[in-house]
């Protein structure tokens, strides 16, 4: 179960990866993460921690309700 | 090689169905719905809290967007603190540990959010007080609103230290709960009153003709960050829930021989 969410997150973190990096291929054009001074940066990396940070808790979560369920 | 042949398969695939099985288990939902809410409130604070737009006040400027995550840090703080001593004068009512264990954790996950929000106070301070209005050093430091909660903190602290000396459960879990009452009590006039009182920095203060030592929500705040503002602080105190939960239970696991059930 714990295995499988953590390569579900794995999966969609690399899905991430790779938009970043096509996104440093094209230098120079206007996308959207270059745009508004790259703010759209700071949000992908806030959201990427928060969702690192959340898995972790809920990896904790089940941890402890399978020991809770051992007693 | 077919999956239902395969007992290795079928039982790994068993083993997936609380979530992934094609009947949603409705169990799960509801008991764990306000975790995907403080999931969605903050995601939702992190991408609204960044793009849209706030209004550009002088040296403040963007940095107004730490409301988001620095108030709710404080708002998250005293949610906590009020639910460690309701815990504790449940403890002293009826003597039950499991109340003592419930006061001990949203007391230290209370504290993670208090000095999560003064150091990120601190940074922000640097850059709008320090550098921006040139106040010197000494009267930064002289910030009645930072003195207030750095002695809160401290208290909160103490309950901590309190906590640690004691070899006798019984006689532990009673000290530190009336210590506990004390430390809440002391919350007021360190971080509510005495604020209030004194000229100050800190927005809200009498200085900035507002009563209130935090913010004053009815002038300081436009209704866009207000509809920001206030899913954060739900959203961040239901995470602090969450983690001081899981220490709760943890914690019930380990002294289960303890609490005689």
């Amino acid at each position: 179960m714990n295995k499988f969410i953590l390569r579900l997150v794995f999966c969609v973190l690399s899905f991430l990866m790779c938009g970043v990096s096509f996104a440093q291929d094209n230098t120079g054009s206007a996308d959207v993460m270059r745009s508004n001074g790259k703010i759209y940066v700071v949000v992908a990396v806030c959201l990427t921690i928060l969702l690192g940070l959340f898995g972790y808790v809920f990896s904790i979560d089940r941890k402890i309700s399978r020991l809770e369920k051992e007693k | 090689m077919r999956v239902e042949n395969n007992p290795k398969l079928r039982t790994k695939n068993s083993k997936l169905s609380p979530i992934f099985a094609p009947s949603i288990n409705f169990s799960f939902l509801k008991k764990n719905w306000w975790k995907i809410l403080s999931l969605l409130l903050l995601i939702y604070t992190v991408v609204a809290g960044f793009l849209v737009a706030v209004p550009d006040l002088p040296i403040i400027h963007q940095s107004i967007r730490n409301l988001y995550f620095h108030v709710c840090m404080w708002f998250g703080m005293m949610i906590l603190f009020i639910i460690s001593f309701v815990y504790s004068i449940k403890y002293l009512r009826g003597f039950n540990l499991r109340n003592d264990i419930y006061a001990q954790n949203y007391a230290a996950v209370g504290t993670l959010f208090g000095m999560l929000g003064y150091v990120t106070g601190a940074i922000w301070a640097n850059y709008t007080w320090l550098t921006d209005q040139n106040q010197s050093l000494g009267s930064v430091l002289k910030e009645p609103k930072l003195i207030g909660a750095a002695i809160a903190l401290l208290i909160y602290g103490a309950y901590f230290v309190l906590r640690g000396s004691f070899t006798d459960i019984d006689k532990k879990a009673r000290v530190s709960a009336v210590y506990n009452i004390f430390a809440f009590a002391m919350l007021f006039p360190s971080i509510w009153i005495i604020p209030r009182l004194v000229g100050s920095l800190h927005p809200g203060a009498p200085g900035s003709d507002s009563g209130n030592p935090a913010l004053n929500a009815q002038n300081d705040l436009d209704a866009g960050m207000r509809m920001i503002f206030y899913p954060a602080v739900i959203g961040w105190t239901l995470l602090g829930v969450w983690i001081a939960g899981l220490k709760i239970r943890l914690q019930l696991i380990k002294d289960k021989t303890l609490l005689n059930e």
